[in-house]
């Protein structure tokens, strides 16, 4: 069993809904990612998204891509993000780390070079954002590696569509809650009930449902119905602030906290 | 190199040319782009279609452009003889409303209201404001900051024909960063909008219906120099940014073996500066904007800011069907400098009269080293693919004359 499915399973042994914050990471600062990482834990992240920063974020809001701005200012690459990984593993050997990012970095690196290192890292799974079922032949260093290729389903994938990714989904399906880039409009959290129960019904993995999450209430509206609850944006906002790492740890925290709260009271 | 039997076999049917192409995009659209590619198979095949794009670029565009043998220029060169095909001459003054009138018309049979576009000379944003006019549709421009500033006429020009024109003050503010928020914007605003991209590239079908709209260009350019010169030319070539002009005048000669075909790209101040956008000279096969093809970044794979006195060139990837080409020996892509463009402008301008855009000047460049390597009877075909009104102001600054 992987990380990310014992994650899971005890998720599911204890009635719990998963919690997945996502930070860019670099951002806001490189020297403190790995004691920010830790303090995601400590805030009580389930799963950690980490985003690999990237110059040209299509899928990403204003958010997202300032922060990925700032983080490639400051020289970040995938060579520091997977250290980070190392570094945190070094003391939390159960927290699944899933890099969220886009194909060229990847591609630069070496899909069988970056799939090797991002194991020894400690990456679990990887969810590239550019990268639909139909091209990922492309990933397949990182599946023989034993990283995890999560997949995407949204409100316009089309039935067929969403039948082979609920038999291709690993680790779990990432199910975007509107058509739209991240950190945009706000939820109506009626209207993707439904689905989304459709689709855990059929989908081998776990559904994690993001975009449009940005606080106690619309976690704890998402988390009637699915088994984890993504955050972004407004978590990189809340942290873009910062003004020491220590700082960001402590924002991260009191963001976090009553979201994990309004989960766990379900 | 592999051994290509038919060149107008391709994209194959997941929209790869060979190993670039392809759909490298966000799961939301998907869904989109398999209803395009559905609409858009059913239009390109259908007669009643082709009919109504053959008037539109007949009686609105002004087509066929013709074919022009630059007399002086070739004499002034001592070479082959240099001709042009005469996109400047096209309503809104280049190549780039091929493609709008008929994607257009692919947005109205969709029923959508709402067209989208980037741009970066303004050539495109200019070209699809045009055709949303035409037809009555709401339109809204994205544009880099930096692409605003050098190109105030044309978008000027965008706005007195209704469009709005949005400036991106992300990443680089030029192109690139345009055609990324037109991207979003086209994710947020599905069901009533439709992104008229403005080269071959993007994701699958977009790098074919683009090449289908401007192939043109070349079928019309190799039967007017079969008839005026009995014979096909020995080279052809054009200007390589993303990609639209050169694979419309390549694409009627592919399979035509003994037609060699160049294309220029921007080498800026020299591919050896580093400031330069030949992404094919000297980029990597990447992934960037919905497709794989030549890219042009840095170790980290973060895409670089690329540099070209003309705006339009001013691109950091390059159609796939590009990449394809070179890959399969089939093109040879070389860098013209900013100042070999420059020069191409002024000789064209003092020996025929004519103001090429920068775009062009850069395949002019090209036409005239190709003609200095043929005999006097050596043919030369260079697509003109824009006429040069809206980089006046650049010239002049550039040259320190103020206006």
């Amino acid at each position: 069993m992987s990380r990310i499915e014992r994650r899971f399973a005890a998720l599911k042994s204890a009635g719990r809904t998963g919690l997945v914050p996502f930070v860019t990471a670099g951002d806001p600062s490189p020297d403190g990612m790995v004691a920010l990482l830790h303090g995601l834990v400590a805030a009580g992240a389930d799963l950690i998204e980490l985003g690999v920063p990237f110059s040209d974020p299509m899928a990403d809001g204003p958010v997202i891509q300032h922060a990925s701005e700032r983080a490639i200012a400051k020289g970040v690459g995938l060579a520091n993000v997977l250290a980070w990984v190392a570094a945190f593993r070094e003391t939390d050997a159960e927290t699944p780390i899933v890099l969220m990012g886009y194909l060229n970095p990847v591609e630069m690196y070496g899909y069988a070079a970056f799939a090797e290192d991002a194991v020894e890292a400690g990456v679990d799974g990887v969810l590239m954002v550019d990268c639909p079922l139909e091209e990922s032949h492309v990933l397949e260093p990182l599946r023989q590696a034993g990283l995890a290729q999560i997949l995407l389903a949204s409100p316009t994938t089309a039935e067929g569509r969403l039948a082979r990714l609920c038999e291709a989904a690993a680790g779990f399906l990432y199910y975007v809650s509107f058509a739209g880039i991240t950190g945009a409009a706000q939820l109506s959290t009626g209207d993707i009930a439904e689905r989304v129960a459709g689709i855990r019904a059929r989908s081998k993995a776990p559904v994690a449902v993001g975009f449009g999450v940005r606080d106690a209430a619309s976690a704890r509206a998402i988390g009637e119905f699915a088994d984890a609850v993504v955050i972004g944006s407004a978590l990189v906002d809340r942290l873009s602030g910062a003004a020491s790492a220590e700082d960001a740890v402590g924002r991260a925290r009191d963001f976090l906290a009553p979201i994990r709260a309004a989960l766990d009271a379900r | 190199m592999t051994e290509i039997a038919d060149f107008h076999a391709w994209p194959d049917a997941q929209g790869r040319f060979g190993e670039y192409g392809g759909i490298y995009v966000a799961e939301t659209l998907m869904e989109p782009l398999a209803e395009l590619t559905a609409a858009y198979e059913k239009l390109r095949n259908d007669p009643a279609f082709i009919a109504e794009l053959d008037r539109d670029l007949k009686y609105y565009v002004g087509r066929p452009s013709p074919v022009y043998h630059a007399e002086r220029l070739s004499k002034h060169v001592g070479g082959a003889r240099i001709v042009l095909k005469r996109e400047d001459l096209n309503h809104t003054g280049a190549h780039k409303i091929n493609n709008t009138v008929g994607q257009a018309l692919v947005a109205r049979h969709m029923g959508k209201t709402r067209i989208i576009a980037e741009t970066g000379a303004g050539q495109h944003g200019v070209a699809s404001a045009t055709v949303a006019a035409r037809l009555g549709l709401k339109c809204v421009v994205y544009m880099g900051a930096v692409d605003i500033e050098r190109q105030k006429i044309n978008v000027y020009r965008m706005r007195l024909l209704g469009a709005e024109v949005v400036p991106v003050t992300s990443g680089s503010k030029t192109l690139k960063d345009a055609l990324n928020e037109a991207m979003r914007d086209w994710v947020t605003n599905v069901t009533d909008t439709f992104y008229i991209i403005g080269t071959v590239a993007g994701p699958h079908p977009y790098p074919q219906m683009v090449r289908d709209f401007n192939a043109i260009v070349g079928r019309e350019a190799r039967e007017q120099v079969l008839e005026q010169f009995g014979r096909l030319p020995d080279v052809i070539t054009a200007c390589v940014g993303g990609g639209s002009n050169a694979i419309g005048l390549f694409h009627a000669f592919l399979n035509d073996r003994d037609v060699r075909i160049v294309g220029a790209e921007a080498a800026g101040e020299g591919i050896a500066t580093g400031h330069h956008a030949a992404s094919l000279a000297a980029g990597k096969p990447g992934v960037l904007h919905g497709n794989r093809t030549y890219v042009l970044s840095d170790a980290n794979g973060q895409i670089v800011e690329t540099h070209s006195v003309s705006a339009g060139l001013d691109y950091p990837g390059v159609g796939p069907e590009h990449a394809f080409l070179k890959d399969a020996g089939r093109a040879e892509y070389v860098g013209i400098t900013d100042d070999e463009a420059l020069e191409a402008f002024h000789l064209l301008a003092r020996t025929e009269g004519i103001l090429a855009a920068l775009e062009s000047s850069h395949a002019i460049a090209q036409a005239i080293k190709l003609a200095r390597e043929l005999p006097k009877d050596g043919l030369v075909l260079a697509n003109l693919s824009g006429r040069g009104d809206k980089d006046v102001h650049t010239i002049a600054a550039r040259e320190g004359i103020e206006l």
